[in-house]
């Protein structure tokens, strides 16, 4: 008797901690609403399907979704953060939606593991479309056209980028941010007293090269190294040069691989870029300098206190956060200001015949989680409001064509409207487009070689890279 | 485990007896509890904000509860008390759980019992290196033999394609030197400091670097190597000496090769300190009576130390050896940091990292994953079978 009674207690004991570990830890609820989200979600493409029917976007405005979590991953930290967590602020605010955004500068490395280990985001950012493709193609992206409308999409974006996130005619990504690699920084002040002039045409820039060389200067600022990611720079300075130099139809036919990696345009490109890179006196510090010193860094002799030690930078329009600063306070305050300090201009064309084309990249959202309020915070991302605040901050370049072009007030994202407003054509990034071995492998290796052995044997590299291709 | 057997027979107990009895059982009922109750507490996000207010609340202070309910608490406030969660509930209730599942095996019978406990002792830590070590492994060499093109094209791929032979080659270099440079120097280091007066410090200085964790190491030697134009200052180390000598500033992690003995450099000078304290102490088991006799017998000091001093740690120069040898081969991190494996600087394991997370090609991943277990395996079995003759291992 007594022994049972004795079990009794400790039953009745066993009880009373289990009911305190749920109470003190708060422990059971979430993983079972997450449970029951599940099911639901399962079945909501069947009902989206009816047009008639409110978008999750109108529900979560109404309130549907409010106390819901959405995580978000992405590679913007500090200042980029902020702004893109001030593009989404009022959103959160009216739907009570709370977005839970995480900046991860390694996020290719973050985000393969966590999808791998069955804990992806329900939304992330992706740069390359290759990436892109092989999650999709190992199923871990939700299909975007089973509740978004792509018609009106393609007559909102641009419509190369719509194409650029779909796969086999279904839309996996939604380009969010826009990126122009075509641009050249030059140091304002000292470029109007020296009384160089901005080149419009290639001969131009190679007249303008002669000149600063002629008075005792270095033309080019380029440097490209970035630990493993060593190599990017001269891919898009090939690329921005095959541009100008080759149709779109080869330009597109080299990065879906219809015609070789090493096709004589391409040769034809490297060779042009070759000219640039290894040109006695034309690069600051030589071809060492170019694979030596950190690609952040390349632009700082621009601001040398003597007077620019080299006048001229090609790279998009990230690159004045790493221009010196003044380190001593928190954050870092900006020396030179953008617009002011330097402002870039379009990289000339060189073949009339080709136009004006530009050279961009971008940055898509992809979707890992089937839930209404990620459908909701996804339809919400493709609306010009996700870009108001960042657009005006500056820096920030939408792909989405609704977003006024009276939003683009400061100084770099004015100038990038402008050049896209000119532009003839764009096309993507051919190395972030490329299969991941190649794009983010041989092309950078082979360029880093290529550059090591001061551009000796172009059509051995290029042939290597072709090699390589899988 | 501890509710299912009530084996008391005897009925001349008494009340106290009982509890007692059931006290260390009861240990193991609460240890699973708060370990159930901690798993829970660590997977939620507000747990620790979520503690703290209950905490408030029982004491009386609602006011202060609410406030955290509302607004959280900092980051390192809510760190820190994971952290003691996280150590209290976890070595408490593994003693407790541990108390409890002892208690119980000590009622069966005499032979059950002694089959029986060291189960209950190993059986967790079997588990977990199951779960953690064996199947991960089991998994791995499954996937070099499925994954993408199958065994024979991952297997073909890690073998034949130039940059996995490039890799190749400098592992191979990577393990020649960096093993041969730390143990030879290391042996020099303790046979020289053996005979200096502070010895201490002067191991001191040389086993500081060890200290270093490979990425550091890596940050700081990436200083040491920096390059600047000609004409500008050297910031690097290594640099500014060599133009202060009237030479044109050489791009040491850039220079295919050249970059890899660099790099073997980073390594030497982290292993030296293990090898010399190893090293040390194996010299100064050395009887001297052995070394006093050689030198009556008229053997010169080289002779001395090649012929009895050298053969005589032995065992240790072994174990050091294939030690450090691991840690060569699974090079990463030195590699990763300075030059991303660019510039003909490539090693296995960082092509396996780049395969995996940079390509998304498991298959290629796990094919170099087991060429460099199999390249480890026949050190390991060196090294224990070492062990085991110096009578270390059983």
């Amino acid at each position: 008797m007594k022994v049972r009674r004795t079990w009794a207690w400790l039953a009745i004991l066993a009880l009373v901690l289990a009911a305190c570990a749920n109470e003190g830890g708060g422990g059971s609820e979430e993983p079972s609403e997450a449970d029951e989200s599940e099911p639901a979600a399962e079945s909501q493409p069947a009902e989206s399907a009816d047009a008639g029917e409110q978008s999750f976007l109108e529900r979560a405005e109404a309130g549907e979704f409010e106390g819901t979590t959405v995580d978000i991953l992405a590679q913007w930290v500090e200042a980029e953060a902020d702004n893109f967590e001030g593009n989404f602020a009022d959103f959160e605010e009216r739907t009570g939606i709370d977005i839970n955004y995480e900046g991860v500068t390694d996020y290719t490395t973050v985000l393969n593991v966590r999808v791998e280990g069955g804990d992806a985001p329900d939304i992330a950012q992706i740069a390359q479309p290759g990436l892109m493709r092989s999650l999709q193609a190992d199923g871990h992206l939700v299909n975007l056209s089973e509740f978004m409308d792509v018609d009106q999409l393609r007559e909102d974006y641009i419509e190369s980028f719509i194409d650029l996130a779909s796969v086999d005619g279904d839309l996996y990504g939604l380009y969010y941010k826009a990126d122009l690699k075509s641009i050249v920084w030059y140091p304002n002040a000292a470029f109007e007293e020296a009384g160089y002039e901005i080149p419009e045409t290639w001969d131009d820039l190679l007249a303008l090269m002669d000149q600063i060389k002629a008075d005792g200067g270095t033309p080019w600022c380029i440097t490209q190294e970035h630990g493993e990611a060593t190599g990017w720079v001269t891919t898009d300075w090939v690329e921005d040069v095959l541009l100008r130099t080759a149709p779109l139809e080869t330009y597109d036919a080299w990065v879906a691989h219809e015609i070789p990696f090493d096709d004589p345009a391409v040769v034809n490109a490297a060779n042009i870029v070759g000219e640039i890179f290894f040109g006695e006196g034309n690069v600051y510090g030589g071809p060492t300098a170019i694979n030596a010193t950190f690609v952040g860094d390349a632009q700082n002799p621009m601001f040398a206190e003597g007077g620019p030690d080299c006048w001229l930078h090609k790279q998009a329009a990230w690159i004045p956060s790493f221009w010196p600063a003044d380190e001593s306070t928190d954050p870092p305050t900006p020396l030179y200001e953008p617009g002011v300090d330097s402002s870039f201009f379009y990289l000339p064309p060189i073949d009339e015949e080709y136009g004006r084309p530009v050279l961009g990249g971008g940055d898509m959202l992809v979707m890992f989680d089937d839930r209404p309020e990620v459908r909701a915070v996804m339809e919400f991302f493709a609306t010009p409001e996700a870009a108001e605040y960042w657009t005006q901050a500056g820096g920030f370049v939408s792909p989405n064509k609704d977003v006024p072009d009276d939003w683009y007030t400061t100084y770099p994202s004015s100038g990038l409207a402008e050049i896209l407003a000119g532009a003839d054509a764009l096309r993507f990034d051919a190395s972030d487009t490329m299969p991941a071995e190649v794009g983010a492998g041989t092309f950078w290796s082979g360029m880093v070689d290529w550059i090591a052995n001061n551009g000796a044997s172009t059509e051995e590299v290029l042939a290597e890279i072709e090699a390589s291709w899988p | 485990m501890t509710t299912a057997t009530t084996p008391l027979g005897a009925p001349s107990l008494r009340p106290i007896d009982i509890v007692r009895r059931l006290l260390a059982p009861l240990a193991g009922v609460v240890g699973i509890l708060a370990i159930w109750w901690a798993i829970g507490f660590l997977v939620e996000e507000d747990g620790p904000a979520n503690l703290l207010a209950g905490l408030y609340d029982t004491i009386g202070l609602d006011g202060q509860a609410e406030a955290i309910r509302e607004r959280g608490i900092p980051t390192l406030t809510s760190k820190l008390i994971l952290a003691v969660v996280a150590l209290g509930v976890g070595v408490g209730g593994i003693w407790a759980v541990y108390i409890g599942a002892n208690a119980v095996v000590e009622r069966l019978g005499d032979t059950l019992k002694r089959r029986v406990l060291p189960w209950v002792f190993v059986g967790p830590a079997l588990l977990l290196l199951s779960v953690y070590l064996v199947f991960p492994s089991v998994s791995t060499v499954a996937t070099s033999l499925t994954e993408d093109g199958g065994a024979a094209e991952n297997f073909g791929f890690v073998l034949t394609d130039p940059d996995m032979l490039v890799a190749l080659r400098n592992n191979a270099l990577w393990l020649v030197l960096a093993t041969g440079g730390s143990v030879a120097i290391g042996l020099v280091i303790a046979t020289l400091v053996d005979r200096v007066k502070r010895e201490a410090l002067a191991k001191t200085f040389i086993f500081l670097p060890l200290a270093i964790s490979m990425v550091g190491a890596a940050v700081i030697w990436r200083f040491v190597y920096a390059w600047a134009p000609p004409g500008q200052p050297q910031i690097g180390l290594a640099n500014a000496v060599w133009t202060s000598a009237g030479n044109d500033p050489v791009a040491w992690l850039q220079v295919p090769t050249l970059n890899t003995f660099a790099l073997i450099l980073i390594m030497v000078w982290l292993q030296t300190g293990f090898a010399m304290v190893v090293l040390s102490a194996a010299i100064k088991g050395v009887p001297t009576e052995v070394i006093e006799a050689a030198r009556i017998d008229g053997a010169r000091e080289s002779q001395v130390f090649f012929r009895v001093i050298v053969p005589m740690i032995k065992g240790s120069i072994i174990t050091v050896g294939t030690t450090i040898a691991i840690a060569v081969l699974k090079v990463f991190d030195i590699v990763f940091v300075t030059t991303g494996g660019r510039f003909e600087s490539d090693v296995i394991a960082n092509l396996m990292f780049t395969e995996f997370f940079r390509f998304r090609n498991f298959g290629h991943a796990s094919a170099l994953a087991v060429i460099l277990f199999l390249a480890v395996v026949p050190l390991m079995v060196i090294n224990v079978r070492n062990l085991r003759r110096q009578g270390i291992g059983s």
